[in-house]
């Protein structure tokens, strides 16, 4: 019995391995690894929170569950653009923090195989490809595959400091 | 936590069961030590409740809990049959208390998943030598009892001598008896087959369905307990193995010298060995059958007999839940855009006969989670007992309203805080009673402790009539360590008194075993303040001091007033809300700091304005045009400014996310709620915002 339990988790992992999501910002396209996406929403409104950093936008009701909305673009030092209906919220679940990421617009899921994922150039640490944890080639295309739990962890610990 | 062991019910039902054997016990015995000594029934009740303890603890394998238990209920055996005379009382029940500790700090460890390690043959040995002391000194005919043991000994030997023989295959018959009265003697049975599974591979019982017929107990009282057996293991060792089986009466142990009788009986069973599936399929109804016995065990432990089931916290929080989204869904329906401006009075009336039942749904939910105080309250008893041997000092423990009932998490929270309370008075409160003769006072200390509701608020009152506060060594301490700015005469009472809740204050000079550390009144003020309660210090010198703690019933679900700030919606507790009123334009003043204040009925009040403490952008900014809600909250008033009254609501208090909890606390927000029509609002924290501006 529990050798079926792991070979369907197995299964599991083997058809979400190598997928991602992607979608675009600006010219560049970015990706998520699919274990992480819980789903995808439209916009809806957004309640504000005062006194947080700019990026987390603030708190969106999913079906009675409260969860925080974070502007990807804030958060890689873009400048914010007006919601219209193409953007969307990819909510993730990352080490068991349900949150929203607000997204220009989602593409597709792309299946990368391991031998097209290359490490990101080493650059100076302190520029944002810290967020970047592989760059996966797609035909021509160049799809920047996220760090999510850098995401959500790197720079909250740092203002955490500050504040104190 | 629960989540840990939810998943062993049989566990979950022992830790559970011998958490409130505990308790019991331990009031017990602390109530026959105010009393001269052990009454008969004290007697017969502390050995009942071993007796349990140590059966289940068994059952379970926990066999430091049950030895010790073992050696305790020995002790109240004696107690019990002979009726000495002499008997150290306080010696007694150190030794029981400290038994009690023992067994709760295995118990905790139980809860935990770790192994109960605890050696207990110190407590063991000691009791042992408290009885055969007690025996000494009462030298009646105690003999019986011990010589009940030796026969079992006896036994023992003589059959010894027949077989010291092969190490080869050996074949045993083995007849065991339990104890009268222990009940469940399939259960203990099957515990020896499932013990007897480790040693050996064949063996075969009679009666052979011990555990799914009830009626094999009466066959195993009557005939006994009848195994065969076919194991390495020589005489003796078969029979140490057997007789550690617990609430043993007899073993007959036989070696068998021919297979016949062993062949006979495998014929007889057509199932020669018990396969692990059937073993499986026992270990349900085992449950089944020990929930009866606890059934049973209810029976006569309360005398007036309620029909109680115990429920799993989390199943409690999730009915909680459902019924906080019912009365959401209830409000989306009957505040419901498309109903706007529509005459529907059979539907308004439906809709309140909804809104009754859900309220009282909601009421009900409510009361199933609702605790009295009185176990938190009893444990305080131990405290005081210990405390006072250990300074020497004379204290009374009144308790007053413990029959009071509050939420079961908040219990939880303020438990440790009430400990902590009653410590310092012991500790820094009470004076010796020298001291206190000196000071006209009666010998023996009181401390009072008292519950009581107040509307929707619970107050529970710690009360002591030792040497007070002292205000102004209070303020020298506090300036000592840099904790105040202001000069001592311009301090009220109440502003001194509360210095002693800043953290690391201590007035204390030497750091006891008790208190003295200075983490103390600040992390009770913390733990009151988690569930949103207040605390208040009131003191007179060489009377007493008095604290104070406020708690809300109920954490999850509160009456709220809506209002709404530009495009952001918020909620205050409708408690705090004195009133709210449009203000005119005179009647606001500003000073050269640019602090506004509104002058009300002859009293003046700070204004904040919403919009700009959460830095929200409204058109409304002129107070004519917006709307001034009145708040207090621990004596302290505050003047809200925000656009406009949206109506009261009753709403589910939901935690902010963890992850915007991360970056920091927000300032002034208590948590956020869903209203009828699907929106956030943040709920304002009262107590936050008042202490900001005031």
């Amino acid at each position: 019995m529990a050798e079926i339990i792991d070979n369907i988790k197995e299964l599991e992992e083997d058809t979400q391995k190598g997928r991602f999501l992607t979608f675009s910002l600006d010219k560049e396209s970015y990706g998520i690894e699919i274990k992480y996406v819980t789903e995808i929403i439209g916009i809806q409104e957004i309640t504000e929170i005062p006194e947080l950093p700019d990026y987390v936008r603030g708190i969106i009701n999913l079906r009675g569950k409260i969860i925080p909305v974070m502007d990807i673009r804030l958060r890689f030092k873009k400048e914010s653009k007006e919601y219209n209906d193409r953007t969307c919220v990819i909510v993730v679940d990352i080490m068991d923090i349900s949150i929203g990421i607000v997204v220009d617009s989602v593409s597709e899921v792309l299946t990368i195989p391991e031998h097209d994922i290359v490490e990101p150039p080493q650059m100076n640490k302190s520029y944002n490809n810290r967020y970047i944890k592989n760059i996966g080639k797609v035909g021509n295309d160049v799809k920047l595959l996220l760090d999510c739990e850098k995401l959500l962890t790197d720079e909250e610990i740092d203002d955490l400091h500050e504040s104190f | 936590m629960l989540d840990q062991y939810i998943n062993e019910p049989m566990l979950e039902m022992f830790i559970f069961e011998t958490e409130q054997l505990i308790v019991q016990l331990e009031q017990i015995i602390l109530s026959s030590e105010k009393g001269s000594c052990f009454t008969p029934t004290a007697i017969n009740d502390i050995f009942r409740i071993m007796h349990t303890i140590k059966g289940s603890s068994a059952m379970m394998m926990f066999n430091n809990i049950s030895t010790l238990s073992h050696s305790m209920e020995d002790v109240f055996y004696y107690l019990r049959e002979d009726k000495p005379e002499h008997v150290d009382c306080t010696g007694l029940s150190d030794l029981v208390l400290e038994s009690i500790d023992f067994i709760k700090v295995e118990i905790e460890k139980i809860k935990y998943g770790k192994q109960t390690d605890g050696d207990s043959s110190m407590l063991t040995d000691l009791l042992k030598d408290f009885l055969s002391a007690l025996m000494k000194e009462n030298n009646s005919n105690t003999f019986e009892y011990k010589v009940g043991l030796e026969e079992k000994k006896q036994q023992y030997y003589i059959m010894q001598e027949k077989v010291i023989t092969t190490v080869y295959k050996n074949k045993y018959k083995a007849v065991i008896y339990f104890e009268e009265g222990c009940e469940m003697e399939n259960i203990h049975a099957y515990t020896i087959i499932r013990n007897l599974k480790e040693i050996t591979e064949e063996y075969y019982f009679l009666p052979e369905d011990i555990i799914d017929n009830d009626e094999s107990i009466e066959v195993i009282r009557k005939e006994g307990f009848q195994i065969f057996i076919n194991s390495d293991y020589s005489y003796q060792k078969m029979h140490d193995f057997l007789m550690q089986t617990i609430f043993l009466k007899e073993l007959e142990l036989t070696q068998l010298e021919n297979d016949d009788e062993f062949k006979r009986f495998k014929k007889k069973t057509d199932q020669p060995v018990i396969q692990d599936n059937k073993i499986k399929g026992p270990d349900l109804n085992n449950h089944q059958t020990e929930e009866e016995h606890d059934a049973e065990k209810y029976n006569y432990s309360s005398a007036s007999t309620q029909s109680i089931i115990s429920v799993s916290v989390s199943k409690l929080d999730k009915l909680m839940d459902l019924v906080g989204e019912m009365v959401i869904a209830e409000a989306m329906v009957i505040q419901n855009p498309d109903l706007q401006g529509l005459e529907l009075d059979n539907f308004q009336k439906a809709a309140r006969q909804l809104n009754k039942i859900t309220s009282e749904m909601q009421d009900m939910v409510m009361s199933i989670r609702m605790v009295p105080l009185s176990a938190t309250f009893q444990k305080m008893h131990r405290i005081v007992r210990d405390m006072c041997k250990k300074l020497g000092k004379e204290v009374e423990l009144n308790i007053i309203g413990e029959e009071t009932e509050v939420d079961k998490n908040i219990i939880e929270h303020i438990s440790d805080p009430l400990m902590h309370l009653v410590r310092n008075s012991i500790d820094h409160g009470i004076e010796s009673s020298e001291e206190r003769v000196a000071k006209g006072k009666s010998a023996v200390g009181t401390i009072t402790l008292e519950a009581k509701n107040a509307g929707s608020e619970v107050l529970v009152i710690v009360k002591d009539n030792g040497r007070g506060l002292d205000k102004s060594k209070i303020y020298q301490k506090a300036k000592e360590k840099g904790l105040v700015y202001k000069n001592e005469d311009e301090m009220s009472d109440k502003e001194i008194f509360n210095l002693i809740l800043l953290p690391g204050f201590s007035t204390n000079d030497i750091v006891s075993e008790f208190s003295g550390r200075g983490v103390g009144m600040d992390v009770v003020l913390k733990n009151i303040e988690t569930v949103g309660g207040s605390l208040l210090v009131d003191s007179i010198l060489d009377i007493g001091t008095t604290i104070t703690l406020k708690i809300s019933l109920t954490l999850a679900i509160i009456d709220g007033m809506n209002i709404k700030v530009g495009n952001s919606f918020y909620t205050i507790p409708t408690i705090a809300i004195k009133e709210s009123f449009r203000p005119k334009p005179r009647e606001i003043i500003t000073d050269p700091d640019g602090n506004e204040m509104i002058m009300v009925r002859g009293k003046c009040y700070p204004i904040l304005r919403l919009h700009e403490h959460y830095k929200i952008k409204t058109k409304v900014t002129n107070f004519i045009d917006g709307i001034i809600i009145m708040v207090e909250q621990e004596d302290k008033t505050l003047c809200i400014f925000a656009d406009e009254l949206l109506g009261q609501q009753q709403v589910v208090v939901k935690a902010l996310p963890v992850y915007i909890q991360r970056f920091r606390k927000v300032k002034g927000l208590a948590g956020c709620t869903l209203l009828g029509d699907g929106s956030i609002s943040l709920i304002l924290d009262v107590a936050e915002l008042v202490n900001l501006r005031a």
